[in-house]
């Protein structure tokens, strides 16, 4: 038994840690925030060839590295840290995910390497304009047979959907409801019928897309509808990945909290002096150490594949949701009137904490799943 | 990181199973893992178990061998605890000697000291009491002021500790004296080691909120205890005292997570019986609360393997009482949540003595948790000072 990262693990942190702090400071999100694209193609590029971030947890027969989740979830929180605006959560959580979780051998043989080298930028659509995060809310239908299909109807906040190369979209075969029915499709960006559209979102740091399909021709990845359990999986493996990138954002807001209480002076003494202060960062302390350690474990049991995986992703996304938005809001209040400006990076945190707390469904949503999958 | 149990961890845990389930019969399983380390529920069964307990060696598992300890390693600690909880044995009756005093006698005691001390402690010959608290030094635990004054080769102890708790049960007393009373706050403090069975010592029990007497008052009236039993240096208990605290608030408690489990399971049971678990805000509470102890649980394994790698406990520790005490204390307004109009009314008869039933304890006696060992507050100046390194308040 065995709770700490190994000596290789540290060094990958270290490495990606100063990557991000090159490549994302605060003028480079803000840059990048303020465009459609909402990233930066040659630092995407060097992701993939001077670290191989793309390609970490790739399986090495589809041109990866094989890494785990556990070393996903180090460069996530390393990203989190800094807000880094790049497709790489699409990607490379949900849509490579998503491409492993259903694909044939021979799909995920076509579709992967080029994730792996950073070609391929690749977006998972399955929310639509009902905002649901489970099964229920898939109701876009898939017609056809055998390798030809059709989809139409609308995805909603699809993120990176409007830069994506390779679309996988998920449907349903007409007439199934619930759990029943779902495919997942790989649809081409430029495919006839396809209408992608970015979105003003509230959060600036991570983009996303409604898509519109009228009859666009779509490939069945895996078997056309046997498709609940990969979704539910992918959906498993995005709320740990979620949560990880989160704790990294919360961390650096304790972090800043705690550095502007001891030089910010009023009364004759810095703030972090009174216990009102003090108290404020102790609890996010507690909080953020807490996420910490339900986010690791979730990596790890995301790494192993077991089956503790369902209850611990909702347990980590549920509670570093909660984290990471106190963290944030409490940021901005340890500030006081310079953390609500635009100037300072606050909101930016504040923003991204409630953006990834509603994506994949809320803390309130998680532990409901939890409650469920725990057999309350 | 690998969380399975290596093959020597799993021999070790088939071991404590193995023993659990020889010796965990009649009214030692009868009692179910009741009480808690500041609880008396069960005393007397709990006592006769723990001499069981000891006869093997399973106090004082992480003891140096040469003190009969089993040198239980971290890992091993957390397995016998684990295992202890999921069989639903009692709760432990020698806390403050085994996890509080043994720890701190074994880093700064005499070799006599340990010689004439440990082996009580493991055959539950003797309990401890801790005193520390006076009526005028609460969270401000320097403002001590019992004296100890020598005469010839005996300590005359004169003063009043508060909140002692099972003082009534213990033969010891390990307490805070001034011994210098020209030093500062801090300085003049001596650890001193007080025999509870003599004249000059009167215990008298304070009847909590809880209905029951699990703490009281201490009056040390020309108390006596011998000049070597000081722990430490004299005028150098401060630093002691701290340590003490340090197994405290660090990993005395670790054990106590999986007998939380077991709470949670008891609740999560009746909300299942009652049809309470349908109400959505039960639901959302009851994961809530799930998912706080399994973190517990996860903050311990993390600050376990950080103790193991480095050798001393990082800053994240100092958040485990804060975090424990107030999960706990939620649990128990959980608890009131799920009986609804049954939390109403008590176990007792209505011409009888004030009687809480399980659930009702929980509820009641974690009030006391959020104070006892270091006040949630003040675990946040230690949190925000040691940890974030937040400057001191002007005092």
């Amino acid at each position: 038994m065995n709770f700490a990262f190994s000596e290789e693990q540290e060094q990958l942190r270290d490495a990606v840690r100063k990557f991000m702090e090159a490549k994302s400071p605060s003028a480079e999100v803000r840059r990048l925030m303020e465009t459609t694209d909402g990233y930066d193609a040659a630092v995407w590029a060097q992701m993939a060839n001077e670290l191989g971030l793309q390609s970490l947890a790739i399986p090495e027969e589809y041109g990866g590295q094989g890494y785990t989740f556990i070393e996903l979830g180090i460069v996530l929180e390393e990203m989190g840290r800094v807000l880094l605006c790049a497709p790489y959560f699409s990607t490379v959580c949900l849509a490579a995910n998503a491409i492993l979780n259903a694909g044939t051998d021979a799909q995920k043989a076509e579709l992967l390497p080029g994730i792996a080298g950073g070609e391929t930028i690749a977006a998972l659509a399955f929310t639509e304009p009902n905002g649901k995060w489970d099964a229920s809310g898939i109701t876009m239908e898939a017609s056809g047979s055998g390798d030809a299909y059709t989809l139409s109807g609308t995805k909603m906040f699809v993120i990176d959907g409007h830069i994506a190369n390779t679309i996988v979209v998920v449907a349903r075969q007409a007439g199934t409801s619930g759990e029943d029915g779902i495919g997942f499709f790989v649809v081409d960006a430029d495919a006839a019928g396809l209408t992608r559209t970015a979105l003003a979102t509230m959060d600036q740091t991570r983009k996303q897309a409604r898509l519109d399909f009228d009859g666009v021709a779509a490939t069945p990845l895996g078997e056309v509808g046997a498709g609940w359990p990969a979704l539910s999986k992918t959906l498993d493996q995005a709320a740990v990945a979620i949560a990880n990138e989160s704790i990294g954002g919360a961390q650096r807001c304790l972090e800043m909290a705690v550095e502007y209480a001891k030089v910010r002076v009023q009364f004759g003494r810095p703030i972090g002096s009174f216990q009102a202060i003090k108290h404020k960062c102790a609890d996010m302390l507690l909080e953020v150490e807490s996420g910490k350690s339900a986010a690791y474990y979730a990596a790890w049991a995301a790494a192993e594949d077991n089956e503790e995986l369902p209850v611990v992703a909702s347990l980590a996304k549920a509670y570093v949701s909660d984290a990471y938005f106190h963290s944030a809001a409490e940021n901005i209040q340890i500030h006081g009137g310079i953390g609500f400006t635009w100037e300072h990076d606050a909101h930016l945190y504040f923003k991204r904490a409630k953006s990834s707390e509603i994506l994949l469904g809320d803390a309130t949503y998680h532990r409901e799943l939890l409650a469920q999958r725990i057999g309350i | 990181m690998d969380f399975s149990d290596s093959p020597a961890e799993a021999a070790f845990r088939d071991e404590v199973r193995t023993w659990l389930s020889e010796h965990l019969t009649g009214e030692f399983a009868a009692l179910g893992g009741r009480g808690g380390p500041a609880d008396e529920t069960g005393w007397e069964v709990r006592r006769e178990w723990e001499k069981i307990l000891g006869a093997d060696r399973w106090v004082g598992i992480a003891w140096p061998e040469e003190y009969n300890g089993r040198d239980a390693s971290i890992v091993e600690q957390a397995i016998f605890h684990e295992e202890y909880a999921k069989a639903g044995a009692p709760a432990r009756v020698s806390f403050f000697g085994e996890l509080l005093f043994a720890p701190t006698l074994i880093a700064f005691g005499t070799e006599e000291q340990k010689r004439r001390f440990l082996p009580k402690i493991q055959s539950v010959e003797e309990l401890w009491c801790q005193g520390y608290s006076e009526p005028n030094a609460g969270s401000d635990l320097s403002n001590v002021a019992t004296r100890a004054e020598l005469d010839g080769d005996q300590w005359v102890v004169n003063g009043q500790k508060v909140w002692t708790t099972h003082a009534h049960n213990a033969q010891w007393c390990f307490a805070v004296v001034r011994t210098d009373p020209d030093a500062p706050a801090h300085k003049g403090l001596s650890y001193l080691l007080v025999p509870m069975d003599q004249p000059g010592v009167t215990v008298r029990p304070l009847r909590q909120m809880t209905g029951s007497e699990e703490f009281n008052e201490v009056f040390f009236d020309d108390a006596r205890t011998d000049r070597d039993l000081v722990v430490g240096d004299v005028n150098d208990g401060w630093k002691i005292a701290m340590a003490t605290l340090g197994f405290e608030r660090g990993t005395a408690f670790l054990s106590q997570q999986f007998m939380f489990k077991e709470e949670w399971n008891e609740i999560a049971n009746i909300a299942r019986k009652t049809g309470a678990s349908d109400d959505e805000h039960i639901r959302q509470g009851l994961a809530q609360s799930y998912i706080g102890v399994q973190i517990m649980k996860y903050n311990g394994l993390r600050m376990l393997s950080g103790l193991v790698r480095k050798g001393t406990l990082g800053p994240e520790s100092s958040i485990s009482k804060l975090y424990w005490s107030t999960w706990h204390r939620n649990l128990g307004e959980l608890a009131m949540a799920v009986l609804g109009a049954q939390g109403l009314v008590t176990a007792g008869e209505p011409d009888g003595p004030y009687l809480l039933d399980e659930l009702h304890r929980i509820f009641m006696f974690s009030r006391a948790e959020t104070i006892y060992a270091g006040a949630s507050e003040i675990q946040r100046n230690i949190v925000g000072e040691r940890a974030l390194g937040l400057p001191r308040e002007p005092r």
